[in-house]
């Protein structure tokens, strides 16, 4: 019980960090297509400017989370990704350090390398993220020492392509939605059009990784074990229908919420399929990483539990708060704000 | 090179670089918050100048600090995959809990507080930094227990083929752990004293903004000449901790290799470590290091040649880390005497003020041997008398992928120290925004 505890919130913490951060790397992505000169660059990027941070946070308790849970999977994991998270690191380092440092010089060309930093830094992770899900969905060949057989190759599979596609479109709406949030006039119309388009190819993507997961993975079982289960797809679907609807009645806030509440249940639709495995072995099932081989001691979790339990609802309450003060459209004062980047 | 030696070398490399940037976020983030709350109580525009001017160089470095720390976490489990699956039960625990109740709070604030200067009232602009400072100390506390059980495991049991958390309690009450605690936050403090003071001493000096710089100068000098004290008397204690749990760091930290009562120390040593003795030993202090270690002059020292070779730390590195740290921390407590009594008239000491900027690197390069004394200090051991660093390492990887993540770090991370030194020195040089025009 414990364990299944700490397998759902292992994926809520997941799901979270990508329907955050999803909207930030979405806002980098989206540049070269939005902006239109350096003003529209800096209202994007002063869009994620008081977030960002406190969103990156969540990438970095899932995956202390992923340690502390389930320690065995952790190792597995991440020495099996290797070069595919670092590239995932570096580029979430210059992404992160473009931020902060793209206004320090007054020079085009400083502006320039940063800009690249950012949009490669922003592209980069919503690509690898989803690329990375997919094959923790599908698999990957662990042998019976639980060491990976495949390369770097084997991860770009026809279903990890498309996990990863699927992340860059949904990061891109995202990201647009928030933008339309933050923006107005030119930039606001030219995010709504953007996000109207990638509400299309969302929905083209969902279906058919839906599909292949039919094909490539074994998702589906748990849920025709137990069809009660298909009440989370709802969560997705609903999602999805509501970004639209919202986005045609130009509720931009209610959109950019329906998209994060579409992210949250795509991540969780493949986390509950996965149960009570965390990472399957493509060579024989018996060789897979799960709850049951790789969870921490029970007084571990106990106070995981506790901590979690506590503090995350109010990192949630906080992080809520800073969205709705600083929720506002940026105008020309904003810029004018020394601190501004 | 093996996948062994190249991801020890990746491993120190992006330590010492994430410990380029930190301290000065955990000491100057207090620093600016106190000058925040000067503003708030005093309505004087200087200190809000202060408090930006200040702030915008922790906000450089705390960037930094924020991205190079994520490659730590990343490469336990990329690069150390069997350290993480053997105490993750424990060690893995302590990071989560750093990054829900600290990290969290660090960044979310630390946003609010940047883009929040017109959008809230000065009382909660000045909470939202005491809160960031507050979590990045409090994320230094979670990170220096996780890394003083390496140092000395407990509140641990065997289960299950791996160390499993046995006492939260006895994990979070390590003596060790809280001595060094101690001993890296008054270390990171003194830092961030010296880094105030010197870029003040610079444009006092100059005579630019005086004023502005005369009062960043005061606010730093008793904040470093305490910390200064507190580093070298509680860094003796911690010594003695070092003597009580590993006895083999601190027979290396002093070249130490016959085991005897009385043992002296000796103001010069040139260590020979291949034939396991030293090449030189002069001055010696009668009894001085047995009452070092155990505060008593006829105590008995262990030397490292009753322990097993293969146990031994590498000798010449630890023990010129240990020695260049501690001649550096005496040098600290004089020089902020120096400032203390200056510190209401440093424009009428030239000479002071001439030194202070070249000071600045001075404690950085302390913190980084105390850590090279700390970790090298510890080898062959991951976790101390528990698992070795050998036997920590990931298997299934392979060199080239570790060659070509060290390659990559290397020119990330260098070109990021390089962006650090240049826009630290840019800003810190510039001064501070010029006062607002005052209204009509």
């Amino acid at each position: 019980m414990l364990e299944t505890t700490w397998f759902l919130l292992w994926g809520i913490l997941w799901a979270v960090y990508f329907a955050l951060d999803g909207y930030d790397l979405g806002l980098g992505m989206n540049m070269p297509f939005l902006a239109q000169g350096e003003t529209d660059k800096r209202i994007i990027y002063n869009a994620a400017g008081p977030f960002w941070d406190g969103n990156q946070v969540w990438l970095v308790t899932a995956g202390g989370v992923t340690f502390a849970a389930f320690p065995a999977t952790y190792a597995v994991l991440f020495s099996s990704l290797y070069t595919p998270l670092l590239l995932l690191l570096f580029a979430l380092i210059f992404r992160g350090v473009s931020y902060e440092f793209r206004r320090k010089v007054d020079s085009d060309s400083w502006r320039k390398f940063w800009d690249g930093c950012n949009v490669l830094g922003s592209f980069l992770p919503a690509l690898l993220f989803g690329v990375a899900f997919a094959n923790i969905f599908m698999g990957i060949p662990l042998n019976a020492q639980q060491i990976n057989e495949g390369n770097l190759l084997t991860l770009l599979n026809p279903y990890g392509l498309a996990g990863g596609v699927l992340f860059v479109v949904m990061f891109s709406m995202h990201g647009s939605l928030w933008l339309a949030v933050k923006s107005s006039g030119e930039l606001e119309k030219r995010a709504t059009n953007l996000a109207r388009k990638m509400w299309g190819a969302v929905l083209t993507m969902v279906v058919l990784f839906l599909a292949l997961s039919v094909l490539y993975t074994n998702l589906f079982d748990n849920y025709m074990n137990n069809p009660a289960l298909f009440i989370v797809l709802v969560l997705p679907v609903t999602g999805l229908i509501l970004t639209r609807k919202y986005l045609d009645n130009g509720e931009q806030w209610k959109a950019w919420a329906s998209s994060a509440v579409g992210i949250i249940g795509v991540t969780l639709f493949g986390i509950i399929g996965l149960f009570p495995k965390l990472l399957p072995s493509t060579i024989d099932p018996a060789y897979s990483m799960t709850i049951a081989n790789s969870a921490s001691s029970t007084l571990t979790l106990q106070i995981m539990l506790g901590v979690a339990l506590t503090f995350v609802p109010l990192v949630i309450a906080y992080q809520t708060w800073v969205h709705i003060r600083f929720g506002h459209k940026i105008t020309q004062e904003d810029l004018e704000y020394e601190e501004a980047y | 090179m093996d996948v062994l030696l190249l991801s020890r070398l990746q491993f120190a490399m992006t330590t010492f670089v994430h410990f380029i940037f930190v301290p000065l976020t955990l000491g100057l983030s207090l620093l600016v918050a106190y000058m925040e709350l000067k503003f708030v109580r005093s309505g004087d525009e200087t200190y809000r100048r202060m408090a930006k001017f200040w702030g915008k160089l922790f906000l450089i470095n705390f960037a930094l600090g924020a991205v190079t720390g994520i490659a730590l976490e990343f490469q336990f489990g990329t690069n150390w995959s069997r350290y993480s699956a053997y105490v993750g039960d424990i060690f893995g625990s302590l990071l989560a809990i750093e990054a829900t109740l600290a990290f969290f709070l660090e960044s979310t604030f630390l946003g609010v507080w940047i883009f929040g200067w017109n959008k809230l009232s000065p009382k909660m602009h000045n909470a939202a930094i005491w809160l960031v400072a507050l979590a990045a100390n409090l994320s230094a506390f979670w990170i220096i227990m996780a890394n003083g059980w390496m140092q000395n495991p407990v509140g641990y049991v065997f289960g299950d083929g791996r160390a499993e958390l046995g006492s939260f309690m006895s994990l979070i009450s390590n003596e060790f752990a809280w001595h060094q605690f101690i001993h890296v936050l008054s270390a990171s403090y003194v830092l961030s004293g010296f880094f105030v003071l010197g870029i003040s001493a610079y444009h006092i000096a100059k005579g630019s903004n005086v004023d502005f710089f005369k009062k960043s100068f005061r606010i730093a000098a008793p904040f470093t000449l305490i910390f200064a004290i507190v580093v070298v008397v509680q860094g003796h204690s911690h010594g003695a901790t070092v003597a009580k749990y590993q006895p083999e760091k601190l027979a290396a930290m002093e070249s130490h290799w016959e085991t005897r009562t009385q043992a002296p120390q000796y103001l010069l040593v040139i260590p020979d470590p291949s034939n396991q003795r030293n090449r030189l030993e002069l001055f010696p202090i009668p009894g001085g290091l047995s009452m070092l270690a155990y505060h008593d002059f006829n105590a008995e020292v262990k030397g490292l040649n009753d322990f097993p070779r293969e146990d031994h730390p590498p000798v010449m590195t630890t023990f010129l880390s240990f020695r260049t740290m501690v001649a550096l921390g005496f040098l600290f407590p004089i020089l902020a005497v120096w400032v203390w009594f200056k510190r209401k008239t440093p424009e009428d000491s030239p000479l002071l003020l001439r030194i202070l900027p070249w000071i600045i690197p001075l404690p950085y390069i302390a913190v980084q041997l105390g850590w090279i004394v700390a970790e090298m200090g510890r080898q062959p051991w991951i976790v101390y008398g528990m698992m070795r660093t050998s036997e920590a390492v990931s298997p299934g990887i392979t060199t080239a992928q570790v060659a070509g993540s060290l390659a990559g770090f290397m020119a990330i991370y260098g070109l990021l120290v390089a962006l650090c030194v240049f826009l630290l020195s840019k800003y810190g040089r510039k001064g501070p925004a010029p006062a607002p025009a005052v209204q009509e």
